[in-house]
């Protein structure tokens, strides 16, 4: 906008009508998030009442099992189980996302007939809900009994001659690296035993849910990936071509290079739907025995509303938005000052 | 030598078009088997239903113990919609509350995201872009940071628990991403454009009126699906802030989800009833909805 053109009582007019917008985000955004951190140092221990007396970082000692009293509370016990799990869901989710969403996308990119067909049919999950699709999936996990037969994708797998591979998907199985294994000798050796303990580690459960997530967010992942394919010239394929590069060349050397900022943008947004990730879980079946696919958000809302721990929960909910802002703060400063740059 | 090396490329092209075409196919059959369990087990009869055939298609020639039969069965939706010995609340009370949430939510969001993305690209003030940014954020914030407070605001302000609130609450976190994609849209929008409406004359007012507006229908398509969508399909916010007679879709059918008493092929024909809505904006407009993924990953 040229200068000249710029009257000063239009841009107040502009900050004026731009105002209330920015109230209702600066009160349900910053001041709720600010209230949340008070309620979670509070003394509001359980009940409908509020009470705001400080009482220090009771709660997230309580979380972190920090403390002789807190070490084996069912609070830190559950709360390590939501890390375990999260972890193992977002790496193991982004992974499936990015092979699944980039080969998609090579794929479709190479002239292919019915392209449009396909990538609608790989990108309709985006737009269901997460409640449809985890109760889908949760009857495509059902085991079936031992005794009987099998259920869901078991039997599926049955009718296609895989019949000994049948896990009982509800089971409370954490795949993790044993103590006794070699490996788990070796690391208690040189004083990292922990890392050989369920503490880390993914269960089946989870395993089901990192299915069902790939399944919804696979096809935006490729969407994502297709559009940067679409962006980079035939010319630099050619000319890479020309100088003798290999098909498999051109993708390791020209293309995944040039598709690092989607990728990026792709890992920071699965990483960041995936740990807030709740409808999911709900209607997956919830928490599981043992907390075996239990996550923070799923925790913070049972502790806060079905248990009335309201400080538990505000704790809960400030460290999901910690671990948050530490993907998006730097990803928004980022993409704003290339946006300022161009 | 040249004709001994020339079918070779050729059979080689082959190969890797099969190859192509078998990876499109089975990736179609990890998309499409879940709408087909749901889909077959709907159309199911309550006696059909049987965890150890559920892959089986739906018997069709034995109606005789199917109340509403039309070819297939429709039992099945009959009891998820107009609710049943097993379902209190019928998906088609949940479906009228979802539609009152929605589509006031979407309105309203919609439009302030019009004029907010007008005002942050076009008039920008000091510290604009700060500003802009600090909006942004409420885009990636996890909810459960501002849970506790947000219920007990909703009851002060007496929206606690019915389907106002939810508009509320819709709408006022919608802000941030309805201002990104308008804002990014009318930042493509040349400024010669208006200048000139401004040499005769024209004002803040008069140029989102004459000059913007009229260019504004694709991002508004844009955003109204994106709304539509996301809206339709929350439940963390309705599961908290309403209950009984007053849940959407999404929270209805968890509740008969976790319900022991309501039987597989009712449950898959209230999920297949909750999916449609935003299903048939997919089919018809999917254009645009994936120009609001897009432009959603901050790269429109």
């Amino acid at each position: 906008m040229s200068i000249s053109l710029n009257r000063n009582w239009e841009k107040i007019v502009g900050f004026i009508i731009l105002l209330p917008s920015l109230i209702g985000v600066a009160v349900f955004v910053y001041g709720f998030i600010g209230w949340s951190a008070l309620v979670s140092v509070s003394n509001w221990k359980l009940g409908a009442k509020p009470d705001y007396t400080f009482s220090g970082l009771d709660a997230y000692a309580r979380l972190f099992g920090i403390g002789e009293r807190y070490a084996t509370s069912i609070d830190a016990i559950r709360f390590g189980a939501d890390v375990r799990n999260v972890i193992g869901f977002t790496l193991l989710f982004i992974a499936g996302c990015i092979i699944v969403g980039f080969s998609l996308a090579t794929v479709l990119d190479r002239n292919v007939r019915g392209e449009g067909f396909f990538r609608n049919l790989y990108l309709f999950p985006m737009a269901i809900s997460f409640i449809v699709t985890g109760l889908a999936w949760r009857w495509m996990f059902t085991s079936g009994d031992p005794n009987v037969g099998s259920t869901g994708i078991n039997l599926l797998f049955e009718h296609l001659g895989l019949g000994f591979f049948k896990p009982n998907w509800a089971s409370d199985l954490v795949f993790h690296l044993p103590a006794e294994s070699g490996v788990g000798q070796f690391l208690s050796g040189i004083g990292l035993g922990w890392m050989a303990s369920p503490r880390l580690g993914v269960s089946l459960g989870v395993l089901t849910l990192v299915v069902a997530a790939i399944w919804q967010m696979s096809g935006y992942t490729m969407a994502l990936y297709l559009a940067g394919l679409r962006g980079i010239s035939d010319d630099l394929r050619e000319a890479a071509r020309v100088d003798g590069a290999t098909e498999w060349q051109v993708y390791w050397n020209v293309i995944i290079p040039l598709l690092k900022p989607i990728t990026l943008s792709v890992i920071i947004i699965l990483a960041h739907s995936s740990l807030k990730i709740y409808d999911l879980v709900i209607a997956m079946g919830g928490q599981g025995p043992g907390f075996v696919k239990d996550m923070p958000a799923v925790n913070m809302w049972d502790t806060t509303f079905g248990q009335s721990r309201f400080a538990q929960g505000a704790a809960i909910g400030m460290v999901l938005l910690m671990l948050s802002s530490l993907l998006i703060v730097p990803y928004l400063t980022f993409s704003l000052r290339q946006e300022e740059e161009r | 030598m040249a004709t001994q090396t020339l079918p070779r490329p050729r059979f080689q092209f082959r190969i890797s078009r099969l190859i192509i075409y078998l990876i499109l196919l089975s990736f179609t059959v990890f998309y499409i088997l879940p709408v087909y369990l749901i889909i077959i087990t709907s159309f199911k009869q309550y006696a059909d239903v049987n965890l150890y055939r559920m892959w089986d298609f739906p018997p069709v020639l034995t109606l005789e113990h199917c109340t509403n039969p039309a070819f297939f069965c429709f039992d099945s939706f009959y009891e998820a919609w107009f609710g049943g010995p097993s379902v209190t609340v019928g998906m088609s009370q949940a479906f009228m509350n979802s539609l009152t949430m929605t589509v006031p939510a979407t309105l309203i969001s919609t439009v302030l995201g019009s004029i907010n993305g007008y005002i942050l690209a076009k008039w920008k003030f000091r510290y604009a872009d700060i500003v802009f940014s600090l909006v942004l954020f409420g885009m990636f914030i996890p909810y459960q940071a501002v849970l506790i407070p947000l219920t007990i605001t909703v009851k002060n302000i007496g929206l606690y628990g019915n389907l106002w609130g939810l508009v509320f609450v819709h709408t006022i976190y919608s802000i941030p991403i309805a201002a990104l994609i308008f804002r990014n849209y009318y930042a493509t929008i040349p400024n010669e454009i208006m200048e000139a409406s401004r040499i005769d004359g024209g004002n803040i007012f008069s140029v989102y009126r004459y000059i913007i507006l009229p260019l504004s229908p694709p991002a508004f398509v844009v955003v109204l699906i994106w709304q539509f969508t996301n809206i339709w399909n929350d439940f963390l916010f309705a599961v908290t802030l309403v209950q009984n007679k007053y849940q959407p879709m999404t929270v209805a059918l968890n509740n008969i989800a976790g319900s022991f008493s309501v039987q597989w092929n009712v449950q898959m024909a209230a999920a297949f009833l909750t999916a449609l809505p935003t299903l048939l904006v997919y089919i018809i407009l999917g254009r645009y909805f994936l120009r609001g993924l897009l432009a959603g990953s901050l790269k429109g």
